[in-house]
């Protein structure tokens, strides 16, 4: 079976794909430049690897600190801005970051109302988050934690890690950083996240594998004519492969899952993700699909955001958020927000 | 009896280990998981022998919560909490004294495998780094040999179970047929530890 196995790897470890980088090592350090040169609304701390609003701490107002592995861009620094997250620490590609660029980032931002530290549920992210907020909490930052669990793909039972966070983190920090911009306190903004997530299931697909830089070449094998249904965002295989569908079909088969979990009482807030890979002009046709099939099943859609935001670096495809929303979290998502990937009303 | 000098060696010996099977472990890793296992514990060993270079800490629990310490800061993921607190907890057990017997060791070692088993809510069988841990700790107490054996056999004895915990359990029966690679860099560190003291 071993033997078996390593031939098999071998065979991967041949396919290396072209990057657009200096060496695999500096990947997240080069990035944090480059969006430092990019957006001087945000302040970055590239040795220390915090990404922070210029205007932090705001006093009156809670602080969001979120984070994770990079390779999701722009999650989490694209979403660093009035309106959304106060801080963002990246980790290395796929890799959560370490709680001393948290308790950093906390520090920070902290204006005095707290700080509300938005996390993915992988047991790395989990694991560091909950050491930093112990570690922030003895420097005197009060800090809240939501866990992101939207991913219905995964069986959420005592023999996994419990649902994966994707697509909902977007739901989650614009609303919640929408009440934080309101003054409401650590606890209501706490509330409200929960609630975002709690009403938020998303599944998604990949058409590609994705290449991470330490490995130079696809992290698993995904031939042409197959797909695989239910990845999450860090090119782990999801939970079945088939034939190639066609956006229809894949729009049919996502909606399907989604909506076996999460049954709206009212109208929803949609997002249609690409993964990374996927031109727009596919991602829009798809969104099309996804459109007919919420309508067909009676599900009125309140807002439709379509685009690349909670990527899987190079992959191809896509994934369905759905988020149930009443008129608080409709009013709070309509609010403005200026960051660099997400901004309008400003 | 084990001083500070045969702890940095051992985590020297590790650093080696894990430079050496990097590649291995990353591709384990991409079979169950997100592929850069190696690429951090790499990360991570080679920071540890800087600074146990650096600060040169005296007695052996001091190495050992110092090099726990530094991989808590710079490996991130699943694997830098819980190595990181491994060692860190493994140091704090063997407290204060200058040098400590392999009994003494052993006994460390399981309160560090202990808090392992507790932050990360897993068990035997769940195809995790314990399945490689806790057969060491029991061997520990016969001999160095023993346990580097008794771990590389928790490794391999991995491979037809179902993943239970961290990324791999996302996959349910088809992490099936792979060896888990938190138990393989785990031998390796017992490994390390036998290397050091021959």
């Amino acid at each position: 079976m071993i033997l078996e196995w390593s031939h098999s790897a071998r065979l991967a470890l041949e396919v290396m794909v072209n990057m657009l980088i200096n060496v695999p090592e500096t990947v997240v350090a080069d990035a944090l430049r480059g969006i430092a040169a990019a957006h001087p609304s945000l302040t970055v701390d590239v040795d220390n690897r915090v990404v922070v609003r210029r205007d932090a701490p705001v006093a009156g107002q809670v602080a969001l600190v979120s984070g994770g592995g990079s390779g999701h861009e722009p999650l989490h620094a694209g979403f660093v801005g009035p309106g959304m997250l106060s801080a963002a620490c990246p980790g290395e590609v796929f890799t959560s970051p370490v709680p001393d660029q948290m308790v950093r980032a906390a520090a920070a931002v902290d204006g005095g109302s707290g700080v509300l530290f938005v996390v993915k549920n992988y047991t790395g992210d989990v694991l560091n988050f909950d050491m930093a907020a112990e570690l922030a909490e003895d420097e005197g930052v009060s800090v809240a934690k939501v866990l992101v669990d939207d991913d219905v793909a995964v069986t959420d039972s005592l023999y996994t890690a419990g649902r994966r966070g994707t697509g909902a983190t977007l739901f989650v920090e614009k609303i919640a950083g929408a009440a934080a911009a309101e003054g409401q306190p650590l606890e209501r903004v706490e509330a409200i996240a929960r609630q975002v997530n709690g009403s938020s299931r998303s599944f998604g697909v990949a058409l590609t594998a994705c290449s991470t830089p330490a490995k130079g070449g696809p992290t698993f094998e995904l031939p042409p004519g197959e797909l695989e249904l239910g990845v999450g965002i860090h090119g782990e295989p999801g939970r079945e492969r088939r034939a190639m569908m066609t956006s229809r079909e894949i729009a049919d088969y996502a909606v399907h899952v989604v909506l076996e979990d999460l049954r709206p009482s009212s109208p929803v807030l949609l997002l249609v993700n690409g993964m990374g890979a996927t031109p727009l002009l596919e991602l829009y046709g798809f969104n099309a699909e996804v459109h007919r099939v919420l309508a067909e099943r009676g599900v009125p859609v309140a807002r439709t955001l379509v685009g690349n935001y909670v990527t899987s670096l190079d992959m191809a495809g896509c994934s369905v958020t759905l988020c149930q929303a009443d008129e608080e979290l409709l009013r709070l998502w309509d609010a403005p927000v200026n960051t660099p990937a997400l901004r309008w009303g400003c | 009896m084990l001083d500070a000098a045969f702890m940095r060696r051992w985590m020297s010996a590790t650093a080696a280990a894990v430079d050496r099977e990097a590649s291995r472990l990353t591709d384990l890793d991409s079979a169950i998981g997100d592929a850069d296992h190696g690429a951090n514990l790499q990360r991570g060993f080679r920071a540890v022998t800087a600074v146990l270079d650096k600060e040169a800490p005296d007695t052996p629990g001091a190495v050992l919560a110092l090099a726990g310490r530094q991989l808590i800061s710079t490996v991130g993921g699943a694997s830098g909490p819980l190595y990181g607190t491994l060692l860190r907890r493994t140091g704090k057990a063997l407290g204060e004294a200058a040098e400590v017997s392999r009994e003494q060791l052993a006994e460390a070692l399981g309160a560090g495998v202990t808090a392992v088993a507790q932050l990360g809510g897993a068990a035997a069988g769940d195809k995790t780094m314990l399945d490689a841990l806790l057969p060491a700790v029991e061997a520990l107490g016969e001999s160095f040999a023993a346990a580097a054996e008794a771990a590389g056999g928790g490794a391999l004895a991995t491979v037809p179970l179902i993943a239970r915990k961290g990324r791999a359990s996302y996959l349910g029966e088809r992490s099936v047929g792979h060896q888990d690679p938190g138990a393989t860099s785990s031998a390796l560190l017992i490994g390390a530890l036998a290397e050091a003291a021959a």
